[in-house]
């Protein structure tokens, strides 16, 4: 929440309060003994007071700091409750609002200082105070009227009190009506439980929608068709505004932050900086209410085990400050909201070891298990890493309810630490609980639904080659999946649902690969039917039990399909395996030593038989039906999730003679990429392939919408140049709008044009600038002209002299005074390869491993980070990114 | 059977005897004749396509769409450990309000609504197996026969 936004909500509440404090004024003059009213008023008061001395309105502060004097003593039995002072109350009630009017018209206080008022509220704290009169008497007011004595008449309705204010401050009337409807007057409290029941009957029409679509699809009706298309679009807007009136800011939960941080930090004896960004990220206020509690337990563990104490910051190198950002993002129809402190980090030696002490895993499994996961052993029941048990944390309890928490809602919760540089927590939480994406997909007879978080990739094996393609391991069945043994498990075997004839005869496979808890499994259905939009519905209390369904939902033909807790279905299966002795040992790599490879979408589109995007850029592959295909402003779009969908045309854009597709009249196989608002749909001829390689052979070539050519799958396949291919077609879905407040600009200088391309085509999707150097030449001249907020160095890039490229851009930006703190980043392919020296003596500040989207914007957003957590020290290089 | 014209309906009075007249929604499952109190009651409908719930305790049917809202359908045949119904003899559906929303009992056919005078209740006979006894609040000795009346809440503790 910005200062505006405190201020307005500061004004609507206040004049909420004032309208009351009117009333309740009234009501106290009857009846002057009510304790009741007399303790409601003074803490109205009060509060007014408290809020103007925290955003700064001295005047209101001091006039509404008397009038709490007075009452505090009428409280007290002090002093008694004269019709003079009442009225002395009401003048300041009117003095207050008129100063809230200015602050709202003007921002500020309207300078009048009311010493008038004050000596007066001042005098009447005096037991001898001699009220003149109930009503300020008109001939002080005219004395205090800088006007001609006409307007005094004015304002006939008002009492000769508000009279009196009114006259002081003549230009204020002038400012009410001038102005447009105010703050208070432009909003409205509504009962949370009312627009609970709107959402239900949203919920209710979105149903009713799906089934008359489907009747609608079946008939063809024209005018049946186009009003049911209407009522379609008049849904969705009406889900998203019902959707929207339930929206919070999140700051509504950080606000507490910085009273929990100084009080922890101050009992620890700790200094820690709370940073917030984007705290005007928006959340379903159910959402809000149920990360309240994980939030703060994270920021209290960060507080208490992450952020190390003064004098041990010190003699690590650190500023003796800690520093802790929490931050909020939408991403991917989901808000991501991070907590990264610069502490200590987890050691993953100590948690491993912890976690076998304490039986949660086995020495043989610790052993095996990256770093990574075993941080996030953490979030297992029983586990607490503090050596003492402080009154903040180290119960052992916890995390595991954190987790419970986040994953109840349909977040998950991750956790990457850099042992000695800090913590990051990352939280994804759905945008709303009540309206999901979900998967439908049927085993036997029966349908159900598979929410779309939880959804990797769908794989579909056909035939004798495709069931050879699954292993059994002593009977547990698993599947290749790109290198990667990936467990399975079968749907109809999970749920002990009768085999039907069909299963017995199929000749297809159908996987749906899932992620949980941070591991993949595939689930084994028979079929894969489409996405929708479905509405939630919690089970009965007879079903709570069953850890396989997290509810239930109708579908388009009103039926009620169950909703998989993916989860559940793992666990129940054994392809996550079973609590805490088994797991996280079911993903193993077959070859550890193996580089990192690049999944890779290959199709084929116009005259080019072969070209490949990074899988990562895909946010789904759809066929369009041609009758789908509208046009807007001369282009060709679908309505798609409720969104115009700009469809570009490959062939045509790569080569203007190629015939059109739309022409056809069959159905377009469709790439959409980006999300949300900002996707862009690419049309091809033909998907060929998702396959997974090393990319070997490099070869630029001259088209302006690819960046190269490389040899996959023995096969020659250029890669298209994603941001240049939208960006021709007047589409940019790939600069994430949320983002560009971060925006930083970057030079990626590798020798091969295809790493180059792919980072920069994660860059540029992630709202960043990019320049590209091919050799360390060219990067010099480049870094020349301006300051790069981070620098990519791939180690194939061309030197000048007897160095390699690589070192010989760091030597050269790490020798310019000026430009030595950049963050210089090196892109590697090849895993061994970092383990040869020790990091800093080469001068990067981060290795990246392989060009896989998430990892290289992590490092990115790592350094970043702490590009904007201040000044970088140049002793500090070297220890962030690791 | 008795029908009394005047109409009362009193606050519950636990498992002892009710102090006045109460109505009962009625059914019929198996050989028993069981009455519901019929505040308790939302609606009765015929049989209604339901979504088997997999790995659910047999007593749970399935789930039915009642407008929008997705009831749980319980089998007061199983519950009350009956023989199951002969095959292709469709249940009736009698929809009961609880603290969690509509349940729907699955019947074998649904009678009138009674209403009992407080004189005839008794409280469940010892000899009655354990099963039924803990789901029956109480017995009306009606003329006909004996109306057995279930405890709502017992029966959707499954």
């Amino acid at each position: 929440m910005d200062d505006q936004e405190i201020v307005n909500e500061f004004l609507i509440e206040s004049s909420e309060n004032l309208s009351r404090l009117d009333q309740e004024m009234v009501e106290l003059e009857k009846r002057p003994g009510d304790a009741g009213l007399l303790a409601s008023i003074f803490r109205t008061i009060h509060t007014i007071k408290g809020t103007c001395g925290f955003l700064g309105f001295t005047t209101l502060e001091a006039i509404t700091h008397h009038a709490e004097n007075l009452l505090s003593m009428v409280r007290n039995g002090e002093l008694e409750l004269t019709p003079g002072r009442v009225s002395l109350v009401l003048e300041t009630v009117d003095a207050t609002r008129r100063e809230l009017v200015s602050i709202e018209s003007k921002g500020v206080e309207s300078g009048a200082v009311y010493l008038d008022l004050r000596e007066r509220l001042e005098a009447a704290t005096h037991a001898d105070f001699e009220p003149k009169s109930t009503v300020a008497p008109i001939e002080e007011v005219l004395a205090h009227a800088p006007v001609p004595v006409e307007t005094v008449v004015q304002p006939t309705e008002k009492t000769p009190t508000a009279a009196t204010s009114d006259l002081a401050h003549p230009e204020d009337e002038a400012v009410v009506a001038q102005r447009g409807p105010s703050a208070a007057d432009s909003t409205i409290r509504v009962d949370v439980s009312l627009l609970d029941k709107l959402m239900n009957l949203v919920g209710e029409l979105v149903l009713a929608r799906n089934q008359l679509l489907q009747v609608s699809l079946r008939r063809e009706d024209v005018q049946l068709n186009a009003s049911s298309q209407r009522l379609n679009l008049i849904a969705t807007q009406l889900q998203e505004g019902v959707m929207k009136t339930r929206m919070q800011p999140i700051g509504v939960v950080w606000s507490k932050l910085p009273r929990v941080v100084r009080d922890l930090a101050s009992s620890c004896g700790k200094q820690i900086r709370l940073e917030m960004d984007g705290a005007d990220t928006e959340l379903d206020k159910s959402i809000i209410e149920a990360i309240k509690d994980p939030l703060t337990h994270i920021v209290r563990n960060c507080c208490d085990h992450g952020i190390e104490r003064p004098e041990v910051r010190v003699a690590r190198g650190k500023s003796a400050q800690g520093r802790l950002l929490v931050r909020a993002f939408h991403e991917g129809g989901q808000v991501n909201i991070e907590i990264i402190d610069d502490g200590a980090g987890i050691d993953p030696i100590k948690v491993k070891a912890k976690a076998v002490s304490r039986g949660l895993i086995r020495p043989e499994q610790a052993e095996a298990m990256p770093d990574r996961e075993a941080v996030n052993l953490v979030f297992k029941p029983g586990f607490s890493l503090a050596e003492q048990v402080t009154n903040i944390s180290g119960r052992g309890v916890g995390m595991d309810v954190v987790k419970t928490n986040i994953e109840k809602i349909g977040g998950t919760v991750d956790m990457i630490s850099r042992t000695g540089e800090g913590t990051t927590v990352k939280l994804k939480i759905p945008l709303t609980l009540a309206i999901i994406p979900g998967l439908v997909v049927r085993s036997g007879e029966q349908r159900f639904v598979i929410p779309q978080v939880s959804l990797v990739e769908l794989l579909r094996l056909e035939g004798e080659a495709g069931f050879r393609q699954i292993e059994r391991i002593h009977g547990a069945p698993v599947f290749r999946r790109r290198g990667t043994l990936l467990p399975l498990s079968y749907l109809n075997e999970v749920l002990q649902l009768p085999a039907t004839a069909q299963q017995e005869s199929s000749q297809v496979l159908n996987i749906v690969v899932l992620q949980t808890e941070n591991r993949k499994f595939g689930l084994v259905v028979d079929s894969v039917n489409d996405t929708q939009e479905i509405v939630v519905k919690p089970l009965g209390k007879q079903l709570k039990g069953m850890t396989c369904y997290s509810g239930a939902t109708i579908m388009g033909d009103g039926k009620v399909a169950l909703i998989l807790d993916v989860a559940g279905v793992g666990r129940q299966s054994g392809a996550l395996g079973e609590g805490a002795g088994a797991g996280r040992t079911t993903e193993v790599k077959t070859d550890p030593a193996e580089p990192e490879r690049q999944s890779l979408l290959l199709f084929r589109a116009g005259s080019y038989q072969r070209l490949a995007v990074p899988l990562s850029l895909v946010a789904r592959l759809e066929e369009f039906a041609p009758e789908r295909i509208e046009q807007a402003n001369g282009a060709a779009v679908v309505q798609y999730r409720g969104q115009i969908l700009p469809l570009v045309p490959l062939g045509t854009m790569l080569d203007p003679s190629a015939p059109s597709v739309f022409e056809a009249g069959q159905p377009v196989p469709v790439v959409v990429f980006g999300d949300g608002k900002q996707a862009v749909g690419i049309v091809v001829d033909q998907i060929i392939d998702i396959i997974e390689t090393e990319v070997v052979v490099r070869r630029k070539t001259g088209s302006g919408m690819l960046f190269g050519s490389a040899v996959v799958g023995d096969k020659v396949t250029d890669f298209l140049d994603l941001p240049k291919v939208a960006g021709a077609s007047g589409e940019t879905p790939f600069v994430d709008k949320d983002a560009k407040h971060r925006a930083l600009s970057i030079l990626v200088a590798a020798g091969s044009p295809v790493s180059r391309g792919m980072a920069r085509g994660y860059l540029e999707m992630a709202g960043h600038q990019v320049r590209e150097a091919a050799s360390a030449g060219e990067a010099i001249k480049l870094t020349g002209g301006r300051r790069y907020d981070a620098i990519f160095v791939g180690q194939d890039l061309p030197g000048t002299g007897p160095l390699a490229g690589a070192a010989e851009l760091v030597q050269h930006t790490r020798s310019v005074p000026a430009h030595c703190d950049i963050p210089i980043i090196a892109l590697t392919g090849d895993r061994e390869g970092r383990e040869e020296g020790p990091q800093d003596a080469a001068g990067y500040d981060g290795w990246q491993t392989g060009l896989d989207r998430e990892s290289l914007l992590e490092s990115l957003e790592t350094l970043s980070g702490s590009l904007r957590g201040g000044v970088r020290q140049p002793g500090e290089v070297g220890s962030l990114v690791r | 059977m008795e029908i009394v014209a005047k109409s009362l309906n009193g606050p519950v009075a636990g498992a002892g005897r009710p102090e006045v007249s109460r109505q009962y929604a009625t059914f019929f499952v198996g050989d028993l004749f069981l009455g519901i109190n019929v505040t308790e009651v939302q609606e009765v409908l015929r049989h209604q396509e339901m979504t088997e719930v997999p790995l659910a305790p047999p007593v749970i049917e399935g789930l039915i769409n009642l407008r929008g809202q997705i009831v749980t359908a319980l089998d007061m045949r199983q519950r009350l450990l009956l023989d199951p119904r002969e095959p292709g003899r469709l249940p009736m559906s009698m929809v009961v309000c609880s603290d969690d929303g509509p349940v729907s009992l699955l019947v074998d056919e649904i009678g009138d609504v009674l209403e009992a005078r407080p004189e005839l209740f008794e409280l469940p006979p010892d000899n009655m197996i354990p099963n039924h006894r803990q789901l029956i609040e109480g017995v009306y000795k009606l003329d006909s026969r004996l109306l057995l009346v279930l405890d709502r809440d017992k029966v959707l503790q499954v």
